[in-house]
């Protein structure tokens, strides 16, 4: 299988503070992989370096097989993001958030797609509703569409199941069981390790800006072992 | 380039349509170029021959002093919900963010001067017997260098704790010679005198929006990833 992501010796600094240490990865095609980590690893820095949002301070990254250089703008295409923040405007309705967005990646068939991905995360019925009555649950659902409205070829999701509802939890585990029936590439971010292996074939553990542990979930054994295994790499904090 | 040019179209839309929802912006702007000409108004004696002289500077500090309002708010409101990560994740050049920010604040800048201007020349029993076309032409110039400049220090002040009270400190220096050129071409239509004996001032405003197009558009990027 070719890798869908590389990347050789990631470094990030932010004025003195030194955030990666030369971060290697690679990640197959269709592969959904599991970030785990204390606060203040560096996983979100990881993922925004990843999903070309910022720029690492060395190293070099390899998308879908392009060097990420000048055709960064280019490879963002294949690329969706889902965050503890929504990136959805709150004067804006949810078809509007979604018009603007499909503007923004080119989607074709704007509208119809639109009514699809508002459908498949159950909010057809506030489609002409201003986003700033959306509960925290709904928002994270409309961000869920916002997120897959382009058809993305890898999904990176940053701790996407903070204060969610029950129905929103539901919905999400819906769609990135979807995502992986589609043999799309996700990445993830959660600090729950039982969400995280039960979807994960691949399982990361950062600590301190460097990889403590990368394998295959089968590698891990169960959630207890896996939980020893993590205190074992990050020194006992979870 | 086309999608470079439908991005920028699609940032306005999005911009003119949250702005004109709540028309939150537009009012705190129009409320504020209005204060400012009836404080002058009061200020200064609104029949005096010497109003010609001092109203051109009287109307260009109520147009920047309400432009800056919007111009401040343009990159806050990219803060709410994280949405300015939103749009650098957009497959697109970011200097289609610029530009797009540029033109809604422009759009909205121009509507507030539009309904400003002919209130001020009112206020101030002025006779307005100059180029209209010249005029016109004056105020958009000296609107886009304004505007062009704001958004970039509105980009690089809305990192900051105190963005409000930064941008005018930053942008006022900078603008220096669009107000001058602006003042003394407006000074010089009201007088009646012939644009030809200013045109200078003009040519400095175009050069100045040219410059203060390129050099965000290449800084662009470096700035957003600051």
């Amino acid at each position: 299988m070719i890798a869908i992501i590389e990347a050789k010796q990631l470094t990030k600094r932010v004025g003195a503070k030194q955030i990666l240490h030369g971060i290697d990865l690679s990640l197959e095609s269709g592969r959904f992989l599991t970030i785990f980590g204390p606060n203040g690893a560096g996983k979100t820095t990881l993922i925004k370096i990843l999903s070309l949002l910022t720029a690492p301070s060395s190293g070099s990254l390899v998308i879908a097989g392009q060097e990420v250089g000048d055709n960064a703008a280019d490879l963002r295409k294949q690329i969706g993001v889902i965050s503890h923040h929504s990136y959805l405007y709150g004067n804006l309705t949810a078809r509007e958030n979604l018009l603007f967005y499909g503007r923004m990646y080119e989607v074709p068939n704007l509208e119809q797609r639109i009514e699809e991905v508002l459908t498949e995360v159950g909010l057809e019925m506030f489609f002409n509703d201003p986003v700033r009555i959306f509960s925290r649950g709904m928002l994270q659902r409309l961000s869920i569409a916002r997120a897959i409205l382009h058809n993305p070829r890898i999904l990176f999701l940053d701790e996407p199941y903070t204060g969610l509802d029950l129905q929103a939890i539901e919905i999400l585990n819906s769609v990135l069981a979807g995502l992986k029936d589609q043999q799309r590439t996700v990445v993830m971010i959660t600090h729950t390790f039982d969400v995280g292996l039960a979807l994960s074939d691949e399982v990361l553990i950062i600590n301190k800006g460097r990889v403590a542990f990368h394998g295959a979930r089968s590698e891990v054994g169960s959630l207890a072992e896996f939980q020893d295994l993590y205190r074992e790499k990050v020194g006992g904090k979870q | 380039m086309r999608h470079f040019w439908s991005s920028v179209c699609a940032i306005v839309w999005k911009d003119l349509k949250a702005e004109f929802r709540t028309k939150e912006m537009l009012s705190a702007m129009l409320i504020f170029a209005f204060l400012v000409i009836v404080i002058f108004s009061f200020a200064f004696d609104p029949g005096a021959q010497s109003i010609k002289q001092i109203l051109p500077g009287i109307i260009w500090v109520g147009f920047f002093f309400s432009g800056i309002l919007g111009l401040n708010r343009s990159f806050l409101s990219e803060q709410i919900n994280d949405c300015i990560s939103g749009l650098m994740l957009a497959p697109v050049d970011r200097a289609a963010i610029y530009f797009g920010k540029v033109f809604a604040n422009l759009i909205q800048t121009t509507l507030v001067e539009a309904v400003a201007l002919p209130v001020f020349i009112v206020l101030f029993d002025f006779s307005y017997a100059g180029s209209w076309l010249w005029l016109i032409v004056v105020i958009l110039a000296s609107t886009f260098g304004f505007v062009a400049v704001g958004t970039f220090l509105a980009a690089l002040a809305s990192n900051t704790r105190s963005s409000e009270v930064l941008l005018p400190i930053i942008l006022f220096p900078v603008i220096v010679p669009v107000v001058i050129g602006a003042v003394e071409l407006t000074k010089a239509l009201f007088a009646g005198a012939s644009i030809s004996s200013v045109m200078i001032w003009l040519q400095v405003i175009l050069v100045y929006d040219i410059v203060f197009t390129v050099v965000p558009f290449l800084l662009f990027d470096y700035l957003l990833e600051a």
